[in-house]
This record gives C-alpha cells, structure tokens and sequence, in this order.
C-alpha cells in the first residue's frame, strides 16, 4: 500500500505490479504501438466526454422547465445541428479506425524471422520446441515449463508468474512464433512484448516477436481452460545473441 | 569467448522465411503442405537429393514435433490424408 501513495517507485520492469493501473514497461515495437494507439485515443476520448458530458448538464441546468418554461422551435427540432452531431462522431469513429487497422496490419505482419519457436499450450504448462538447427538425425531441442509452486519460491522470484524453464531468445531478433494446443484451447499472452494469440488444437498460429531490450518479460495463458488456467504462467528471457547461442549449446 | 566462437559455428541462424501461399496467421496447412511437399520430393528424386532438404527443414521449424511423429505414423500405415506420389 505505501508503494503505491510514494512519489518515487523503482523501476517495476516487465511484470505486472499488484493493483497496478495501466500498462507494464514496453520491450517490443509492437507493445509501444499499442500503448500509443491507447494514449491517443484516450486523449480524444477524455476531450469528447467533458465536452458531452458539459453540454448535457448546461443544458439540463438552463433550459430545464422552470428556468425556460416555452420551447424554443430551434432548440427541438433542427436539421443542420442534427445534421453536425450524426456525421461528425462518424468522422471520429474513421480517424480512429485508420490507425487502429494500420497497427493491427502492423502487428499481423512476420517480418523475416531469424527463428522459429513452437509454443504448445498443455493442461496445465507451455512447452517449447527450437528445430531450426536439427538435422534429420539430431534430437530436437524441446522443453517444458511449469510455474514454480510458492513453497519453492526464492528471493526475488514472481508468484505465479516464474517458470522453472523460461524461454531464452535473442533480443533485436525477429522471431517467429507457432503457436498451437495439445488439448484444449489456450491463448499464449505476454503483454509486455504485445503477444496473444490462441493456442488451439490442430491449428498452427504465427505471430512475431521482437524484443528491444534484454530481461525477462511474464506472460500468462489467456483463455480458461481448467482449473489450473491461472497456473500456467509463461517467462520469456531475452538475452544477447552470444548468450542464446551458449544456451544453445547447453542444452 | 571460444566458446562462444566455438556454439557460433554449430548454428545457423535460419528458418523458414515468408510464404506467399501462406500470408495469415494460419500456417497449419503451412506445415501440412511441406511435409507433403518432401515425401513427394524423395520419392521423385531419392533420399539425398539436396534440394529436398528445404521442405525437410521447413516442417521441421513449422510442425510441432507431436505432429510430425503423427505424420510419420501415418505414413507408415499408408493413412496419411495426401498422396506422396511424385
Ligand atoms: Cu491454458
């Protein structure tokens, strides 16, 4: 609680905070058009509800029945007004519209990927594949991850949120993404990068991902799917290429 | 430092990249089709045709690997949806 009334917090990277308002710290281009679409729009949106919200109650004040007891021909019926109020909230709605598509083309977009890492959705953990570099005889390079439960918890580590195996990639790497679920449908979410996209059986979904900065970013299953839906938290660990590639080699 | 050096030449950074038959989000018959794309390739050319080894990698960096096993079972009992006939 005192965290929250202090003026000067610490640097809260990449997990969310309890009771927190608003976004967590950006790692990915694709975040920081999201948070910039939101801000935009919350702008205009503040500016249309007080001045809504200030010619409602204007006029529920002065031209209320016993301040104004004869109607005024003008103020029931008028066309151009009518005309004024019905087309420019339309013309609102398109300038919002315009940059909403763009991002969400933006975001759809797989930029040639570098990588390729396969996420399947599992009751109840997220399990990993790399096979990028496996030859027709090679082991392929495949890993689960399941949340670390509170009793084994260190110093330091999220509740519900910290894996025993997290993701490792390399930052400023364009990757690509194949997401799919082994039983019933899950949705692999991590904010802070501005991923979610579903985990469904028999289907194969792409998306990308690129980090700017190393660290570790959180990210949890977003569609109910069990009792243990909110267990199955997902940690991706962005690290410099020389670092993924001895990762690489440790496995 | 070497050791590093060392890991750098065992990888290649590399995938699949962007498919024109392929454009959206669903890339489940992606997948499907190089599988598919590699029986028939082998089956034309033999094993160690080189060019072949595209779609090879290819559904191995977009299948998941319980897939491929599934395929591969498929195949083995002559169930596979598709046929690899050159
Ligand atoms: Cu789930």
């Amino acid at each position: 609680m005192l965290q929250q009334i202090s003026l000067f917090k610490t640097v809260y990277c990449d997990a969310p905070q309890p009771w927190q308002l608003g976004f967590q710290d950006s790692g990915a281009p694709g975040f920081t058009g999201i948070v910039e679409l939101h801000n935009t729009i919350f702008f205009y949106l503040v500016v249309i509800c007080v001045s809504v919200f200030w010619l409602l109650g204007s006029i529920i004040y002065y031209y209320n029945n016993t301040k104004n007891p004869i109607i005024h021909k003008y103020l029931n019926h008028g066309t151009l007004i009518e005309l004024i109020w019905t087309i420019t909230p339309a013309l609102i709605l398109i300038a919002i519209a315009f940059p909403s598509f763009r991002l969400l083309y933006l975001l759809d977009e797989v930029i040639s990927p570098t990588i390729t890492i396969k996420v399947t959705g599992h009751q109840w953990y997220w399990s990993f594949e790399y096979s990028d570099y496996v030859s027709e005889s090679g082991d392929p390079i495949e890993f689960d991850s399941y949340m670390i439960p509170e009793s084994d918890l260190e110093l330091g580590q999220f509740r519900l949120l910290d894996v025993d195996n997290r993701v490792v990639i390399p930052v400023d790497t364009h990757i690509r993404l194949i997401v799919t679920g082994a039983d019933v449908i899950h949705d692999y979410a991590v904010p802070s990068l501005g991923i979610k996209i579903d985990a469904c059986p028999g289907r194969l979904n792409q998306a990308s991902l690129l980090t700017e900065r190393t660290g570790v970013f959180y990210g949890q299953c977003s569609e109910i799917c069990g009792v243990y839906h909110g267990f199955m938290p997902t940690a991706i660990e962005a690290v410099s290429v020389q670092d993924y590639l001895t990762f690489l080699d440790s496995l | 430092m070497s050791d590093t050096a060392e890991a750098q030449s065992n990888y290649l950074l590399q995938t699949a990249g962007f498919d024109a038959r392929f454009p959206n989000t669903n890339q489940t018959k992606r997948c499907f089709q190089n599988y598919v794309d590699y029986n028939r390739c082998i089956n034309a050319k033999g094993e160690d045709f080189a060019p072949c080894k595209q779609f090879l990698k290819a559904y191995h960096s977009l299948c998941p690997n319980a897939w491929i096993e599934k395929f591969d079972e498929q195949k083995e009992n002559g169930t596979f949806p598709a046929s690899f006939e050159p």
